[in-house]
């Protein structure tokens, strides 16, 4: 991984980010909303990555292995509650779920 | 005598068990616990009364504990036992016994038994510690207490609201005297420097001279105290309204006690009155009028307990005159027998109205001796003593002595008043007798009237009947040494039997009038009454003078229309707009709980953002 400027790993962090904030906060399907926090996971854990290796670092990769662990029980909850969600409402829109409204 | 504080702790602890059992406990255990607790009570009076009579009547002080601390103001839980409080305190728990153990039989399928007896065991321990206070303070507290046993047992009917507005007109109209008595102590206390009964009327004499200014306005506001508590005029009003609850209510407190608790104050603080015979002298004047004001609409009622209620406020109107007079022991003496054969009428009102299925309108009444022997009897036994029937009964002396200590004292005026009241008692009580008992039975509610029967009705019947005969008048209060005697103390003679001869007169002819007004000339008086002056004059007595309406237009309307617009003055908006802050922000507040997931995502990466820039920028 030598050669690659740590600047670099961080911006397409930040730009991976970005994206799946984006997704997060534009797309309705709940679906998609998943996905998009699923990107933003591991545009976090590459950050983690690109900092463990610049400073030589083991817990780098430590730390991707628990947000790993960590998405995997997010998407299985999260998937839990988008059957729910079908399940009650009949669509995928995340909006359709707002009965806490004030 | 370490037995004294059982008196008032026995229905404190009747109290507790009745309003601690939260439901728990059936009809039967409250009735036997609140009628054992007084019972109780009253075996310990009868000891403490024993052991007074053996020590030769010196009396008892003593101290339970400093009830607070504040540098000289230490009031002390303190009890005194005299004659007076003696008196008072086997009035309390024996007649309030007897009261306890008919209502056994008067509550019998009520709803709210338990709540009933705790109410009056409340009450039973509020007056002993009023009667037995040796300081106004403590005095104040049980005079607050029965106040509120009062207006909870006004309004004990409480899902008729026409009851709850009696119980706060009672509370209200009491509490107007209430202030006045506690400005009338806190007036003492700065001139004197004391709370206690006997160190006040020791050195009011030093402190004040007859007649000043200030105790002129202490003995003022006392009395006002007095009158709201024994309805007198002009705060009487309450008094029939009162009516509204159980009638061994009306017998405890409305007629045997409470209302005979402004007739004690003005006895305790009889030291103060001396000093201002102004104030002693206006005593009397509002006892003659209230008990000829009272006796005029008492003629003009309908229903049995307002007839008697009426009764009540006449009697203690007799009260105030022998105390207006300086006769202290003639109005002690009056209180307990007006507290026997009214205890008695009351009970006898509550046994045809239990019998009769809750009539008591005369209108509807009628020709019920046949059928209810013993409320029969209980009525023209007590109401003989009412009238004041010549020598069988403890009316006739108890009113005797005032009417005589009256005219012994030069006041001729009082007297006659007296006199023309014992006319009109005798008048309205037989109006009362026959009305309820004689004649034809006027609604089913009477043809189909079921006697009581049973130990727990009939015995307090016959031993409140008993006391109310001459035997009654054979107990002398052992008033001696305590309270100062009256004028006519050591003048009997000739003088005194003549008088005597007047009363018999006046009440023999009330009554003579009576059985051939409403015997013989019914329909005649019936007739006179439906229209013209007459009817006029008969709606003004049963409206008992107007005062109702009167206070009504003058005091109670202005006062609403008052609030009415103090409603909306400028204070009131100021501090409606911490409220409308407040409402503002819960809605600006709640509008972002607006349920939408991506919004509370984008505000929290907002937040996010901002503070990363604060530390960023900040750092």
């Amino acid at each position: 991984m030598n050669g690659i400027p740590m600047e670099h790993g961080l911006v397409l962090a930040a730009i991976l980010f970005t994206l799946g904030f984006a997704g997060l906060i534009c797309r309705r399907n709940m679906v998609f909303v998943l996905m998009s926090l699923e990107v933003m996971l591991n545009a976090a854990a590459l950050a983690f990555i690109v900092g463990g290796t610049a400073w030589g670092q083991p817990e780098g990769q430590a730390m991707f292995l628990l947000v790993i662990t960590l998405a995997a029980a997010e998407a299985s909850v999260g998937l839990a509650l988008l059957i729910q969600l079908h399940h009650r409402f009949k669509s995928l829109d995340v909006d359709a779920a707002n009965r806490m409204r004030g | 005598m370490s037995l004294l504080p059982l008196t008032f702790l026995l229905p404190l602890v009747g109290t507790l068990i009745l309003a601690l059992s939260r439901g728990t406990l059936n009809a039967r255990a409250s009735a036997v616990v609140g009628v054992a607790s007084v019972g109780l009570a009253a075996l310990v009076t009868a000891w403490v009364g024993w052991t007074f009579r053996a020590d030769g009547g010196t009396g008892v002080d003593m101290t339970l504990w400093t009830w607070l601390s504040v540098g000289d103001f230490q009031p002390a839980i303190g009890l005194r036992l005299d004659g007076l409080s003696l008196t008072m305190l086997s009035i309390i728990t024996g007649v309030g016994f007897l009261i306890h153990l008919f209502a056994a039989w008067y509550m019998r399928g009520e709803s709210g038994v338990t709540r009933f007896y705790a109410y009056m065991n409340l009450f039973v321990f509020s007056m002993i510690l009023l009667v037995l206070g040796d300081n106004v303070l403590l005095l104040y507290l049980g005079w607050e207490g029965v106040g509120l046993c009062s207006y909870l047992l006004i309004g004990y009917y409480y899902q008729t609201s026409a009851n709850g507005w009696a119980a706060f007109k009672a509370f209200i109209v009491t509490r107007l005297g209430d202030v006045f008595l506690a400005i009338g102590l806190f007036l003492l206390f700065r001139a004197l420097g004391t709370l206690n009964i006997a160190e006040i009327l020791a050195r009011a004499p030093e402190v004040w001279n007859e007649g000043s200014l200030e105790v002129q306005l202490a003995a003022l506001l006392i009395l006002g105290g007095a009158l709201g508590k024994s309805a007198q005029l002009p705060l009487h009003t309450w008094l029939a309204d009162a009516m509204a609850g159980p009638t061994p209510v009306s017998a405890l407190i409305h007629a045997a006690t409470m209302v005979t608790a402004g007739v004690y104050l003005i006895a305790r603080m009889h030291g103060i009155f001396e000093l201002a015979p102004t104030v002693l002298y206006l005593v009397g004047l509002i006892g003659a009028l209230t008990l000829l004001m009272a006796g005029f609409a008492a003629l003009a009622q309908t229903d049995i307990k307002r007839v008697l209620a009426y009764s009540t406020m006449s009697q203690i109107g007799y009260m105030f005159l022998a105390l207006g007079v300086g006769a202290y022991d003639a109005a002690i003496f009056h209180l307990m027998t007006h507290a026997f054969f009214k205890a008695l009428l009351f009970l006898s009102a509550g046994a045809v109205i239990v019998s009769c299925h809750h009539e008591q309108d005369m209108r509807r009444l009628g020709g019920l001796w046949r059928r209810l022997p013993l409320a029969y009897a209980g009525f023209v036994v007590g109401g003989a003593a009412l009238a004041a029937l010549p020598l069988v009964t403890a009316g006739f002396y108890s009113k005797d002595e005032i009417l005589w200590e009256a005219w012994a004292a030069g006041n001729g005026g009082l007297m006659l008043a007296g006199l023309v009241g014992a006319f009109l008692t005798s008048l309205y009580t037989l109006r009362l007798i026959i009305g309820t008992f004689h004649g034809e039975m006027k609604s089913d509610n009477a043809r189909h009237a079921e006697p009581g029967r049973g130990l727990v009705h009939g015995l307090p019947l016959v031993v409140l009947a008993l006391l109310s005969t001459f035997i009654g008048a054979g107990i002398h209060p052992p008033l001696e040494g305590v309270l100062p005697s009256g004028p006519g103390a050591d003048a009997h003679g000739v003088g005194h039997t003549v008088l005597g001869i007047f009363a018999a007169a006046a009440s023999l002819g009330g009554l003579g009038l009576a059985a051939w007004l409403f015997l013989k000339r019914r329909r005649w008086l019936a007739e006179r009454v439906a229209g013209g002056w007459e009817a006029r004059l008969w709606r003004l007595w049963n409206q008992a003078w107007g005062f109702d309406i009167a206070y009504d237009r003058l005091l109670v309307r202005p006062y609403r229309g008052l609030v009415h617009v103090l409603r909306n003055d400028i204070i009131d908006r100021l501090v409606l707009v911490a409220g409308w802050m407040a409402w503002l922000s819960h809605r600006g507040l709640s509008y972002t709980q607006s349920g939408k997931l991506r919004l509370y995502a984008t505000s929290m990466a907002l937040g996010v953002t901002v503070i990363l820039l604060v530390l960023v920028l900040g750092g």
